[in-house]
Parts: structure tokens; C-alpha cells; sequence
């Protein structure tokens, strides 16, 4: 059996505000593996940042059921410990750090769960040293680039010790090369401290080195599967106004125009190596 | 234009005063305003102004900076001066004129109190010249801590995360304003022309998205912060402890016997 994280059973949420009411989940249905990496793709308004604050009970289901660990978010009690367990990651880096000096913020979470002087320290310094900010930890966040506060942001989350991060588009705002930083330091956290990683994004290039590439549509999963599976899906993709890898559209249009080759090659080398292939 | 607020008056020369306690500071701060005014004649205030200029030339900050906070509160200055000098009329007369009367003892008293004004400003600088926002925030919480004891523990903790949280939002917010009043120059806007009432109307297309996006940043804060569990301050640890150190001591008994010798100066003069 499946040793899963987070279990999200036939959970429906709407939103009531003014006076009209917006179904946004129906019935949705995930598990979430621990140590895994999985990647969430949809386009706006596809219902995914709602599933990003109700993986840790910031948004309560209105009807079914989430549970982390067997606790289950629909129970106040368990608050505390669903948020120690599973740390969340906005878009927005500005707007999710409190302090004005990198390692203070960094100290914020373990501050709030109580944990002793001494061992915040250590737990401050190896979350900035394990997302490389610690030559920046005195400095002030907004002297910090894009990608280096959500950085600090991210190290945020890792001091407090989760065994699950979620992040709703964490790369939207930043440029490429910051993009880069956040996705190198998500993919080390994975491997090296086994983290598991849910990221949401609407960028599909940030599936490539996940183990899962979840597609969501209209507030219900359309794809679920390895990601060089689910980009195979080309027409699909399309149909639902998501924008595929270049290198996939490269494979899918030589495919189309009678070349016999795989579609299934999501990274630069591996687009080419398949063409190579069948060219030889 | 927003590009040279400089935020905060801390300015790291890494002296002595910096490496005190940010608690002890602020105690030693009150203390020392106290006997500036507790000081009733030239020779307490002297001994005090020397304890002061000598904790200015510890501090190593150019005496540029110091004076500069000196020329804000001239004005002031200058209108202490003005009501002691008319404020005392015995002593030798050296100008009689219509209701105006100036003596020597009005003079001796303008000076006095203009002085006074001055050290005040000179030590306060000092305060805020050496020690980051944050420690100050910092101290001023576990001073008011005693208040827990009358269940005013939380609202004291409220208080020093507001005031954290409108430090770390200052840069933030002027970027911001930066950014919308290059984009309303974009499309014509002007701040610096036209007449009085002119310039304060073109403000409003300024301050509406301002506040309207600082409003939107609070709400994603407040969630950000409850995803760490930030539960107001009850079960709180803190990483950085402050502990009283050689030099912390060494402060309190020099400003003990300097506070000391005020009070017997006043008595014996």
C-alpha cells in the first residue's frame, strides 16, 4: 500500500460571496505520496490555488474530507499540527515575510510552534543553508531579488521541519533566472531531506523533473499521470487552453508531419536524443 | 525622489553603544533625560552635557549626522530662548524697551533651558543612531513584559508585531508609490506644477491604489502568517536572547554615579 501524505476524499468547495455562490471544487478526489515530487498544472480559474489553502486547512471543504497524516482539516484541534506538517508557499514572496531582516523572518515559524532559542538558531541556519541564502541572512528582504525572497520564504516554511510543502505558483512572478533558483532549490529539498513537494504552477516546463503531473480543469483532475506521459497529450492539452513544453510541440509537429518519432521527451537532451534517434 | 528616504536612523559604526543591550539603552536613555532636567544649575548640567558628548564620541558617528537632527529642532530651540529670555525679569536690565525686558538672569535662564533641549536631542539621536529598528522593537516588548501580569501580555506582543511588521513594509510601500506615480507621469500626471489645491488632487490618483493594494498585501500576509502558526504570543519562543553582558554593567554604574553626582552638585551649589 501506498504510504500517502495528504488524502483529499470527494471534497467540493464553494464560495459565497455578496450573493452569488461559485462552485470551484466538485467531488475532487487526490492523494499526495510522501516523498514525493508532484506537480499540479491548470490554467486560472481551474480551482487550484483554493486546493493549495485547503491542503492545510486555511479553506475548510464544504463537503467530504482532507486529511494529513490521518488528521483530518475539518477539525480545529488539529490546526496546529496539519500546519507544522504541511507548509504552504505563496505567489506573492513581498507579502509572506514579516521581518525586516532575512534570518528574523526565517526564525518567524519555529518562534510561533515554540521551539527552544538554541535549536531555532540551527534550524534557521541549515533551512537558509539548504535553499543558499545563508550569506544572505543578515541582510534586509527588500534589497533581495525575485527569486532570492522566495527563497527566504521557502527556507521560512523549512525551518519550521514540515514533511510536506505546497506551493501555489511560486514562480509567477519571478523572471527566468529566479524562476531557476526556486525550481534548483525545490528539486534538492525533494532529494536530499525528502521533503514531498506540490507544486502548482501553470507553467508546464516545471513538470519535467517531477515524479506525477496532475491536470486540473474546471475544478476537477483531467490528467494524472508521469508528466512525459501527460504531455504526450498534446491535442488535449491544447483543447484545454494549456500551453505544452516547446520541446513537446517540436516532437508532436515532426510526429504529425510523418516523421516516426516519440513524443515522450520533455527536456532539451531528451527532445534531441529522440530525434537523433530516429534519424540514425 | 523616494529613492533617498533612508529608513531608520541606524548607521553601523560597530562601537561600544552598538554592542549594548538595546534594553539597557533605552533604561539609561529615560534615566539620563530624567536628570537633564533634574539638574538645577550650570554645574549639574555641565557634568551631564560632558557625560553626554562623551557617549557621542564613543558612538563614532560623524558629528554631521548629529547636527543635522540638531537643525530640525531649531526652531524650537530658538522659541525656548525667546519665552525664557522675556520669561525673567530680575537681574541687571540691559534693554528696556515698550513690554520688553531683557536681564542677565533671562539670558543665563534662555541659555539653560535652550541647553537642555539640546542635550535631549543630542542623546536621543544617539539612541536611534546605534540601534537597529528591530532591536528597539525588540526591547521595548520584553520591557513592557511586566504587563502580562495584568493581562496586558498580548496586546503589549500586538503592538511590537505592528510596529515589525510597518518596518519590514516601509521599503515595500515607497517602491510601490514609486511605481504608481511613474506610471500616472506616464500618462500625463504632473505632481510639481499648477497651484496648491492642484498638486494635493493629483495625490488621490497616488494614494487610491496605494492603499488599495496595501490592503490586499495585509490579507495575504495575515494567511501567510497563519500557515507558519502564528497565533498572537502566547507559547512563544524568540531565536535571539538578550543577555546582560561586562559592558551592560560597566554602563549602568558609570551612568549611576554620573545621575549621582548631578544630585549632589544641586545640593552643594
Amino acid at each position: 500500500m501506498k504510504d500517502n501524505i495528504i488524502c483529499v476524499k470527494g471534497v467540493s468547495y464553494e464560495y459565497t460571496d455578496a450573493d452569488n455562490k461559485k462552485q470551484v471544487l466538485e467531488n475532487f478526489n487526490l492523494e499526495i505520496e510522501r516523498g514525493s515530487f508532484t506537480v499540479i498544472i491548470g490554467h486560472n480559474g481551474s480551482g487550484k490555488s483554493t486546493l493549495a489553502k485547503l491542503l492545510n486547512g486555511l479553506y475548510k471543504p464544504t463537503k467530504g474530507d482532507i486529511t494529513v497524516d490521518g488528521l483530518s482539516t475539518l477539525d480545529t484541534k488539529n490546526e496546529f499540527e496539519i500546519r507544522r506538517r504541511v507548509g504552504l508557499v505563496f505567489q506573492n514572496p513581498d507579502n509572506q515575510i514579516v521581518a525586516s531582516v532575512v534570518e528574523d523572518d526565517v526564525a518567524f515559524g519555529p518562534e510561533n510552534l515554540g521551539v527552544e532559542p538554541a535549536e531555532i538558531r540551527t534550524r534557521v541556519d541549515e533551512a537558509l543553508k539548504s535553499v543558499g541564502m545563508y550569506d544572505h541572512r543578515f541582510e534586509s528582504p527588500h534589497q533581495l531579488s525575485g527569486g532570492q525572497k522566495q527563497r527566504v520564504a521557502i527556507a521560512g516554511i523549512i525551518a519550521m521541519s514540515p514533511e510536506c510543502i505546497v506551493l501555489d505558483e511560486p514562480t509567477a512572478m519571478l523572471d527566468p533566472k529566479g524562476r531557476q533558483e526556486v525550481m534548483e532549490t525545490l528539486l534538492r529539498l525533494n532529494k536530499e531531506l525528502g521533503i514531498t513537494v506540490v507544486l502548482i504552477t501553470h507553467f508546464m516546463e516545471e513538470a519535467e523533473n517531477a515524479n506525477r503531473a496532475v491536470v486540473m480543469n474546471d475544478g476537477a483532475i483531467v490528467l494524472d499521470d508521469e508528466p512525459k506521459k501527460v504531455f504526450g497529450e498534446i491535442v488535449f492539452l491544447k483543447k484545454i487552453g494549456l500551453a505544452v513544453p516547446q520541446t513537446s510541440e517540436l516532437l508532436y509537429r515532426l510526429k504529425q508531419a510523418g516523421l516516426n518519432v516519440s513524443t515522450d521527451g520533455i527536456s532539451v537532451e531528451e527532445c534531441a536524443a529522440q530525434i537523433a534517434a530516429t534519424l540514425k | 525622489m523616494l529613492d533617498n528616504i533612508t529608513f531608520g536612523q541606524f548607521i553601523d559604526t560597530h562601537s561600544v553603544l552598538h554592542r549594548l543591550d538595546p534594553r539597557i539603552k533605552i533604561i539609561l536613555l529615560i534615566a539620563i533625560i530624567v536628570f537633564i532636567f533634574l539638574a538645577g544649575n550650570f554645574i549639574s548640567l555641565g557634568l551631564i552635557a560632558v557625560f553626554c558628548i562623551a557617549l557621542l564620541i564613543n558612538s563614532k558617528i560623524p558629528l554631521k549626522m548629529y547636527l543635522k537632527n540638531l537643525k530640525v529642532i531649531l526652531p524650537i530651540v530658538i522659541f525656548t530662548a525667546i519665552i525664557n529670555t522675556f520669561y525673567v525679569s530680575t537681574g541687571t536690565v540691559l534693554l528696556d524697551w515698550w513690554i520688553f525686558k531683557i536681564t542677565t538672569d533671562g539670558i543665563m535662564r534662555a541659555v539653560f533651558m535652550s541647553s537642555r533641549v539640546v542635550l535631549l536631542i543630542l542623546i536621543s539621536s544617539a539612541l536611534t543612531y546605534t540601534t537597529t529598528p528591530n532591536d528597539l522593537t525588540d526591547a521595548i516588548e520584553r520591557l513592557l513584559s511586566p504587563l502580562k501580569l495584568i493581562g496586558l501580555g498580548n496586546l503589549v506582543h500586538m503592538l511590537a508585531m505592528m510596529i515589525t511588521i510597518a518596518l519590514r513594509f516601509i521599503p515595500t510601500l515607497l517602491e510601490e508609490t514609486g511605481k504608481i506615480m511613474n506610471a500616472q507621469k506616464a500618462r500625463g500626471a504632473s505632481f510639481t506644477e499648477g497651484k496648491l489645491t492642484e498638486k494635493i488632487r493629483a495625490l488621490i490618483p497616488i494614494l487610491v491604489p496605494l492603499l488599495i493594494s496595501s490592503i490586499r498585501r495585509a490579507y495575504e500576509l495575515a494567511e501567510a502568517m497563519e500557515c507558519r502558526c502564528y497565533n498572537g504570543g502566547e507559547g512563544r519562543t524568540r531565536m535571539k536572547q538578550l543577555r546582560l553582558r561586562k559592558n551592560d554593567f560597566c554602563a549602568i554604574s558609570i551612568c549611576v554615579l554620573v545621575c549621582t553626582a548631578t544630585i549632589i552638585l544641586n545640593i552643594f551649589f
